[in-house]
Order: structure tokens, then C-alpha cells, then sequence
């Protein structure tokens, strides 16, 4: 007759012995490994601001909503353009109106609550606008967290969510610390943006890329070293956002200033 | 039968139960693919899904096609840059449904870019632009300017429509 502790003791014993071999079946499966190691994919999706040319306009805010049918009045999108405006006295001012869906038509800036704050012409010393989407990041926190896997990352690099399987528990949205992410006020699923990839996938071009009428963002395949896009990320000086944060974003900026977070 | 063995029918039950509602839950695409664990845990199928979608913006290649008259106009201007579909709204469901097209004459549109800022050191401060606030501040810019080609005088038969 077998004691209650004998049988919970082999049971574990035998759990455990299963275990070890299972485990190491899935790790040392040498067609994962080497698919890794050659990175088959022949498309990267990477994307290219030109903070110098944006003149916040916001065309590309709107083109946005209406492509990717985010609601047009509700305060959520995709992709906005942020005003940095940097004061004689070493403060730096910032907004972004309603996304800059309808640009930037006033000198005063949106404090949100406090009200709108008027900065005279001669105390700017700088001034100037950045456009922010999601950076699509090599290292995408946002897929980590999902405990669903509704939010992915697919070969050519671009992080999709699945609407279907998004439970709404926002993970993804407190992990991003781009801040991109948000709930679609419709589908009540995660959202952001995903570089339009119905668009790209066609050949053709975000759009965002295509309302910009001053040529701030580009889209490219950093896989193709003749592609315009890459043969600027490869020889021109750019930067991406937050660094330090090691999550490899792949939007990259040209004329980066130091006020922007 | 020994009560001692009783608690592992039970456990043997749930798992075979939660495998069996997972089989019919859980679609067959669903797994790592390409990307591995960290990544790529997803159901594949998704990804058409998000490819399927209608494309809005038709671009202004396809505008082209039947408004060559006004793409020549607009052509040679400083305003080259800006697709026809900025101010037209995307062009889906057009020519089939013309209603979906608009013809945006507010003077929202136009100081998105010609309100002057005084930001020198942004691309902004090089545009030129008015103060909408003393610039014929009832007025709708396409009454004096012509969009498809602002160096041009307004052609007023347009301007009036």
C-alpha cells in the first residue's frame, strides 16, 4: 500500500524526469536555430523623420485617421506632431493639439488643463516640430508583455495586434514607454499604429508618408542597401528615442534635438 | 480502489478536459513562426487579416488618370507637393460614388502650413504666411487664390461656385 507521501514524492519525481527531456527537446531544435542565425527575411520595414522639413501641418494626422479609421473627434491616434518650443529662460514648452490633426494654426500653446500659455516672438530661442508613431522596435516590450499573444511581431519587423484575440488588459499600452499605444475607442482592442501595413504590403506607401507634402517622413526597407531611406539611415547622422531603453526602435530621426523625449 | 488515488483521476480529468477545450479553441495557426517565443506567438492568419484591408488613399497616381487638368495645373506650383487627396479627402469609393469626394474651401485647410510662425530655426518660419486674424479674416483664401496653382489669380467663375 503506497503512502500519500511516497505517492506525491514520485510523483513529482516522475513530473520532473518527463519534464527535463521535453524541455530540452523544444530548446536544442536545430531548424529553430538555424532559422535565427541566417534571418531569412528580405524586408525590414523602417521609417525616416526629418524633424528639419516637418512644419506641423499635421496632413499626416489626419490621412492617418482616415485611413486606418480611428475615430476622427475622439482624442486618440496613431501618429501625432509634437511642438517643442524652447523660451530664452531655458524652458521648454510643449504640445500637441487633438494629435495636430488640424496642425498648427496658433502661437499659443495647449497646456491642456492650465489653459493656453502665450510666449512673446523674441523670447523663443528654438521651435520646432517632431512628428512620433510607433518605432516598431527590434526589441518590442509591448509583444513581450501580451500574455494573449494578440500583439506580434512579423518577419519583415512590423508589430500588428490581433483584434480578435485582444483581451483589453493593457499591458501593452503601460509597457510602451514611447506611449503609442491606446484602446480603439470601436473595437475595444489595443491599437497602434502599424506603418500602414495594408499599404506597405502592396507596394505602396503609408499614409502618412504620401500626405506629407514636405518629404519629414519616408518609409524604406533597411534590408536594401540601394533603397533611399537606408542609404540615409547608413550614411547621415540620425537617432532614435529613448536608447537607454535597449527596445532597438527602427524610426529614425534626422535634426534630433535634445528637448525631445 | 484506494482514496489515495482518487485525487489523481481528478487531476488526470482537468488536464484531459483543458486539452480538449483547447483543441477546439485555439485556431491551428496559432503558434511562434518566424519570430520565435519572445516575439512572434501569434495567430498567423492575422496577418493576412491586417493585409486585406482597403487601401483609402488612392495616391495622386491615381487621380492622374482622369484629372490631368488639374494635375498639370498644379504640377509646375509651389504646391506640387501636396496630394490632390489632402484637401479631396481619400479617394476610395471614387469615381463609383462621388459624393465620398470632398472640395474643401475652408481656411482651416489652408493655415495648417500658412499661418505664419515665428519658428526660424523650423521649416515652418520659411513659409510664407498671414495673420488670419487681420489677412480678410471673413474671407475663404480660395476666393482670391487658386489652390491648384496660388502663384495664378483666382479664376473667379470657380472662386464663386
Amino acid at each position: 500500500m503506497i503512502s500519500r507521501r511516497n505517492f506525491c514524492k514520485k510523483a513529482m519525481l516522475f513530473i520532473g524526469g518527463v519534464a527535463v527531456p521535453v524541455a530540452g527537446l523544444e530548446i536544442f531544435n536545430p531548424q529553430r536555430l538555424l532559422a535565427e542565425k541566417q534571418d531569412p527575411a528580405k524586408v525590414r520595414w523602417v521609417f525616416l523623420v526629418d524633424t528639419r522639413k516637418c512644419v506641423g501641418c499635421g496632413f499626416c494626422v489626419r490621412a492617418c485617421k482616415l485611413e486606418n479609421e480611428i475615430p476622427y473627434d475622439a482624442n486618440v491616434s496613431r501618429t501625432w506632431v509634437e511642438r517643442y518650443v524652447v523660451t530664452r529662460d531655458g524652458k521648454v514648452h510643449t504640445d500637441s493639439p487633438k494629435a495636430a490633426r488640424d496642425g498648427f494654426t496658433t502661437k499659443a500653446i495647449d497646456q491642456a488643463g492650465k489653459g493656453m500659455l502665450e510666449i512673446r516672438d523674441e523670447d523663443i530661442t528654438k521651435a520646432f516640430f517632431v512628428p512620433k508613431l510607433c518605432n516598431q522596435c527590434e526589441n518590442p516590450p509591448c509583444v513581450q508583455v501580451c500574455p494573449v499573444g494578440a500583439t506580434y511581431q512579423t518577419p519583415d519587423g512590423v508589430v500588428l495586434v490581433d483584434r480578435t484575440w485582444c483581451i483589453g488588459c493593457g499591458y501593452c499600452v503601460m509597457g510602451c514607454p514611447y506611449g503609442v499605444r491606446f484602446f480603439h475607442p470601436v473595437y475595444k482592442a489595443a491599437e497602434k499604429c502599424n506603418f500602414c501595413y495594408h499599404r506597405i504590403s502592396k507596394g505602396m506607401k503609408s499614409a502618412c508618408v504620401e500626405a506629407c507634402p514636405f518629404g519629414a517622413r519616408t518609409i524604406g526597407n533597411i534590408k536594401d542597401p540601394e533603397d533611399p531611406v537606408t542609404r540615409i539611415i547608413m550614411t547621415e547622422r540620425v537617432a532614435v528615442l529613448k536608447e537607454e531603453y535597449g527596445t532597438k526602435p527602427q524610426v529614425f530621426y534626422l535634426g534630433m534635438s535634445k528637448e525631445v523625449k | 480502489m484506494s482514496h489515495v488515488w482518487r485525487p489523481l483521476f481528478v487531476a488526470l480529468a482537468v488536464v484531459a478536459t483543458i486539452l480538449c477545450m483547447r483543441l477546439v479553441l485555439v485556431p491551428d495557426d496559432f503558434g511562434i513562426h518566424e519570430q520565435g517565443y519572445m516575439y512572434g506567438w501569434h495567430r498567423k492568419g492575422n496577418e493576412t487579416d491586417w493585409k486585406n484591408i482597403k487601401v483609402k488613399y488612392r495616391t495622386t497616381a491615381y487621380c492622374i488618370n482622369c484629372h490631368k487638368d488639374k494635375y498639370l495645373d498644379i504640377k509646375d506650383s509651389p504646391h506640387a507637393a501636396i496630394m490632390c487627396e489632402n484637401c479631396h479627402g481619400p479617394a476610395l469609393g471614387h469615381p463609383q460614388d462621388p459624393r465620398t469626394l470632398e472640395i474643401n474651401r475652408s481656411r482651416q485647410l489652408c493655415v495648417r502650413c500658412h499661418f505664419k510662425l515665428p519658428y526660424p530655426n523650423s521649416a515652418r518660419g520659411g513659409i510664407k504666411g498671414i495673420n488670419p486674424a487681420t489677412h480678410h479674416p471673413e474671407a475663404e483664401c480660395v476666393l482670391c487664390h487658386y489652390p491648384h496653382n496660388p502663384l495664378r489669380a483666382a479664376v473667379r467663375k470657380e472662386a464663386k461656385r
